[in-house]
């Protein structure tokens, strides 16, 4: 009997989609044997197991918005860094014979980069100028095409400083005040409160106004306040993941501190954290803008999303093409980085998803 | 009134002083005086630090600020001679509040109206734009988007006044420039909870009891979505406040937001600390109000002791 | 008293997800009579919840399709009903008590209007009778202070207080059927009893059919005349309490009932787990879906789904171990000592 069991364990099959309900009739006699199911396939059975990145990486891939984001993000920040050096001019090089001249491409003349200005005189033809300026020239003469991906990828550079920076600071406040709990835990988030209660516009100005302008100086003001969010955040996770049965389990088996910071907690707070980096990157660029459009910002020749468009807004009556280029910029920079943070946080978390 | 009202009350307070403080001490650090200037003698100079009170120890200048800020004096200007900080700030609040609030009015509702419809028609396209205008609205700065309607709307076509302060119609497109972002945020976040709500068990309840779609969508929905919007006031307030430092300063409104981008260019540090510190005052005040309310709409919030499950 | 009041039959009621459609219930036939209680039981995911809520057309239209079948409550078809008579229906005639009374009120509003809303809805009263009446209501399912605790709000209730408000809106208009979802899940062991006590006494003076979810098969015993067996999105097997309990026919009820400790049985005798979890609805073979964790399973199994088998007038199941044909193996069977 045993022998006849261990024979068909062996051609055991698995259960093939071959019609849905047969009649009765149609089935033959010689299917009425024992067939158990061998344990591994079983397993099969309830598909193949993704982990948690794979899940929520197919899931961002299923999202549209999310991945033209991503390739929008990649096109502009590998502009920032080559665009600088493709026309062979530098971002504060004057010419005066060269001031104030519109767009030109050519062959694309008809999305309107056709060297003429408001008045529809082609200036390069007017002044006969042979080389093309892609974004056109401001008013010393300088190549906005330089200048635009030079300032995108200050402003980038401000953003991603800020963004390192505050998860530097949050990741060791939220993890210490998290982790130790009790007395800590409780001083360190009174500390929280109350400068949550301080909206960090003020702050950023009031730090601005002491220090020299700068682009460090920006981005020390930024986290000034913006580390907060992140550490409410980690500390929020690691809360959360510290109650759970497998770091219960871990320590109870003796693991270190150390060993349970850097195996279970971090790597299981490292979506909400992605998703907060992601967030704070167009605050910092926005603030950037904003610093600069009043007057707070860097200081010329350099130049930054934020201040190009200050400038762009002065001249914008009669050369709005000044206005445009880095006004076009920026939004995608936000619109992208807003959307690919909504993205991840739908895909690593599901039950978010509306 | 209660432990937790009272709780509130002290966070709000520690945070005024914290606020105060730093804005004392950097002001102390700021670079030089603020009476650099060349032509100014050393005995000019001693006359003014006299006037201003900065020849004393830095402990009593301290005091003296405190007190004076308890009584609502925030100093003079350094710029205008002979005019008071508190003055400056008086004369400027009128066409800051009014762009402000009407934004604010506004934004909540059209951003309302899009949020519900959004969440009813979900996966609709109507649901799609209205989503995506939200992230554009939230996405492009503000100051963008002021450029492109005075650009367009006030010189192109010149439909309203591009720029100035003589009439009703001189606050509209400032008005709208301001109100994108709380458009925006307003939409996402009503929509966000609408379609939380409409999940939640006790709607499944209400339509158990036989209730139609629209009854069910007013009595249960609508009421639960709508209270958490009330938190939104104190991120929408800053929001405006924000804005209008921009706002202003592009449509040429002789508000807070425009005496503050001309205090930056001349160095009044004195009418910039005091315009920061009136912006948080007011947004700390804010919160706490926000706070009260939440607590009044919410029966499960009982102002003494915090929200409780369920 | 032996009038059938709902009847299902062939119920098939698929979930469109993004990527991929589930049948959740594939094929569900039942009924239920007048005054008699009716439990379904099966593990989360077997259906039994998706089916409750069809049966008073609460699933939600832009997700979910019911793709065949019918369900005749006093002999006309629900799923024919238009939206008006399908609100006319809910909390009139069928009504249902949900598995968590910590979610399942609104906790913005007070308790009292909760249940009026239900009575004026299907009743011509005003306001102060509706008042009453939901009082009433509250006293009936032993709210302690009714007239006081009708101004209060759901927090202000304890978890089996607030299952009771629950089943008063349910019970407000006096409805025919009660559809009970697992409504002692999460409330505490001594609540649990007291809740199907109150379950079982307003049963007894109102007539209602019950159809009782759970997958607490010490519930059913306790509550039920007849039972459902369901495995993912099909009854496996149904029939009288007593011979489910004590013959049952389908190995998958066997191993239920052998994973369950009893008190009348022998100490000596060990709790036997079910191997294995149930599969992935979508993933869906052509055989039975319980043959890869089936101590019994034959060839047939894995390729045919089985017939349903008339044992007696009231015991049916789904089982190839009851075609004359796997004769031979459930010799084999026994002889290995497994059946």
């Amino acid at each position: 009997m045993s022998m006849e069991l261990e024979k068909n364990k062996n051609n055991v099959q698995l259960p093939q989609s071959v019609s849905t309900v047969s009649p009765r009739d149609t089935i033959s006699d010689d299917l009425f044997v024992p067939e158990p199911v061998d344990s591994s396939l079983q397993e099969q059975i309830s598909g193949p197991m993704k982990s948690v990145w794979q899940d929520a990486w197919q899931r961002l891939l299923k999202n549209k918005g999310a991945v033209l984001s991503m390739i929008m993000i990649v096109l502009i920040t590998f502009l920032a860094l080559v665009g600088p050096q493709m026309s062979g001019r530098t971002y504060d090089e004057q010419n005066l014979l060269f001031t104030n001249l519109p767009p030109k491409v050519a062959g694309l003349e008809w999305l309107g980069l056709d060297g003429r200005d408001n008045n529809g005189v082609d200036q390069y033809e007017k002044r006969g100028i042979t080389e093309n300026f892609w974004f056109g020239t401001d008013e010393f003469g300088r190549d906005l095409w330089t200048r635009v991906w030079k300032g995108t990828q200050i402003s980038l550079l401000i953003a991603s400083l800020a963004a390192i920076l505050d998860l530097i600071i949050g990741v060791a406040y939220g993890g210490i005040s998290a982790f130790y709990g009790g007395k800590l835990d409780n001083v360190m988030q009174r500390i929280i409160e109350v400068l949550v209660g301080i909206p960090n516009l003020i702050v950023i100005i009031l730090f601005i106004l002491i220090l020299e302008p700068g682009i460090f100086s920006i981005v020390l003001a930024m986290i000034v306040t913006g580390w907060v969010s992140m550490a409410r955040v980690v500390r929020g996770q690691i809360l959360q993941i510290k109650a759970q049965e497998f770091v219960i389990a871990s320590k109870a088996l003796g693991a270190s501190n150390s060993r349970l910071i850097v195996k279970h907690l971090l790597p299981n707070a490292i979506g909400p954290i992605l998703v907060t980096i992601m967030f704070t990157i167009p605050s910092a660029i926005f603030f950037e803008a904003f610093l600069s459009f009043i007057g707070l910002g860097l200081q010329p020749p350099l130049a930054s999303l934020g201040m190009l468009i200050q400038d762009g807004y002065v001249a914008m009556r009669y050369f709005s093409y000044k206005l445009v280029f880095p006004g076009i910029i920026i939004s995608v920079l936000m619109i992208s980085f807003n959307l690919l943070a909504d993205g991840l946080r739908d895909a690593l978390d599901p039950r978010m998803k509306k | 009134m209660g432990a937790y009202l009272l709780r509130r009350l002290g966070y709000m307070l520690v945070t005024l002083i914290v606020i105060a403080t730093a804005t004392f001490f950097l002001m102390k650090m700021l670079p030089g005086t603020p009476f650099n200037n060349d032509r100014l003698n050393e005995q000019q100079l001693a006359n003014l630090n006299a006037k201003y009170g900065l020849d004393q120890p830095v402990a009593i200048q301290y005091l003296k600020y405190m007190s004076n800020l308890v009584q609502g004096d925030l100093g003079d200007s350094y710029k205008y001679v002979g005019r008071s900080v508190t003055e400056v700030i008086s004369e400027r609040i009128g066409p800051s509040a009014l762009i402000g609030f009407q934004a604010l009015v506004l934004g909540t509702l059209i951003g309302l109206v899009l949020g519900v419809t959004s969440a009813l028609r979900h996966n609709s396209v109507l649901d799609y734009t209205s989503v995506t205008l939200a992230v554009l609205g939230m996405s492009i700065p503000s100051f963008v988007f002021a450029a492109l309607l005075q650009y367009y709307v006030g010189l192109k076509w010149g439909l309203l006044p591009p720029a100035l302060w003589k009439g009703y119609e001189y606050t509209i497109l400032p008005t709208l420039a301001l109100s994108v972002t709380v458009i925006a945020t307003v939409a996402r976040f009503i929509r966000t909870e609408m379609l939380d709500v409409i999940s939640q068990d006790y709607v499944l309840t209400a339509r158990a009891k036989g209730l139609n779609n629209g009854k069910v969508i007013i009595r249960h929905v609508l009421r639960n979505a709508l209270i958490p919007v009330v938190t939104m006031l104190g991120p929408l307030a800053i929001n405006i406040m924000t804005g209008t430092l921009v706002i202003e300063k592009i449509f040429s409104v002789p508000g807070l937001g425009e005496q503050f981008s001309l205090s930056v260019i001349v160095n009044d540090y004195s009418v910039i600390m005091g315009i920061t510190l009136f912006y948080s005052f007011l947004f700390i005040f804010m919160v706490f109000l926000v706070d009260i309310l939440y607590g009044l709409l919410d029966p499960r919030i009982n102002l003494r002791g915090g929200k409780q499950k369920g | 008293m032996n009038e059938t009041i709902l009847s299902v039959e062939n119920l098939r009621i698929s979930f469109h997800l993004q990527d991929r459609v589930i049948q959740a219930v594939r094929g569900v036939s039942f009924s239920l009579k007048k005054g008699e209680t009716l439990a379904i039981v099966g593990e989360s995911g077997s259906g039994k919840s998706v089916t409750a809520k069809s049966l008073m057309r609460l699933l939600p239209p832009q997700t979910t399709q019911i793709t065949d079948g019918s369900i005749h409550y006093l002999n006309k078809d629900i799923l024919k009903y238009s939206p008006r008579e399908i609100e006319a229906l809910r909390g009139k005639e069928i009504s249902m008590v949900f598995q968590d009374p910590m979610t399942s009120l609104n906790p913005t509003m007070k308790i009292g209007k909760q249940i009026m809303e239900g009575l004026v809805q299907h009743q011509t009263l005003t306001k102060a009778e509706a008042r009453q009446k939901a009082i009433e209501m509250l006293k009936l399912v032993g709210i302690p202070n009714a007239e006081e605790r009708i101004e209060a709000y759901p927090h202000q209730f304890s978890g089996g207080m607030r299952q009771r408000v629950v089943i008063a809106i349910a019970l407000a208009c006096r409805p025919n059927v009660l559809i009970a979802d697992e409504p002692t899940t999460a409330l505490d062991v001594t609540i649990q009893a007291q809740i199907l006590d109150l379950m079982k006494s307003v049963q007894e003076q109102t007539q209602m059919g019950l159809i009782l979810i759970t997958h607490d098969l010490g519930v059913v015993a306790n509550m039920a005349q007849r039972v459902a067996v369901m495995y993912t999105g099909e009854i496996v097997e149904i029939g009288p309490t007593e011979e489910i309990f004590s013959n049952p026919q389908h190995p998958y009820t066997k191993g239920l009932l052998k994973s369950m400790p009893r008190l009348d049985a022998n100490r000596q005798e060990p709790l036997v787990p079910i191997p294995g979890s149930p599969p992935d609805v979508s993933r869906l073979g052509a055989g039975c879906a319980f043959a890869p964790r089936c101590p019994y399973v034959m060839k047939v199994c894995h390729h045919h789904s089985p017939p349903e088998t008339r044992l007696d007038d009231q015991h049916l199941t789904s089982c190839w171990l009851h075609d004359q044909r796997s004769q031979k193996a459930k010799e084999i069977f026994q002889a290995q000592g497994s059946l």
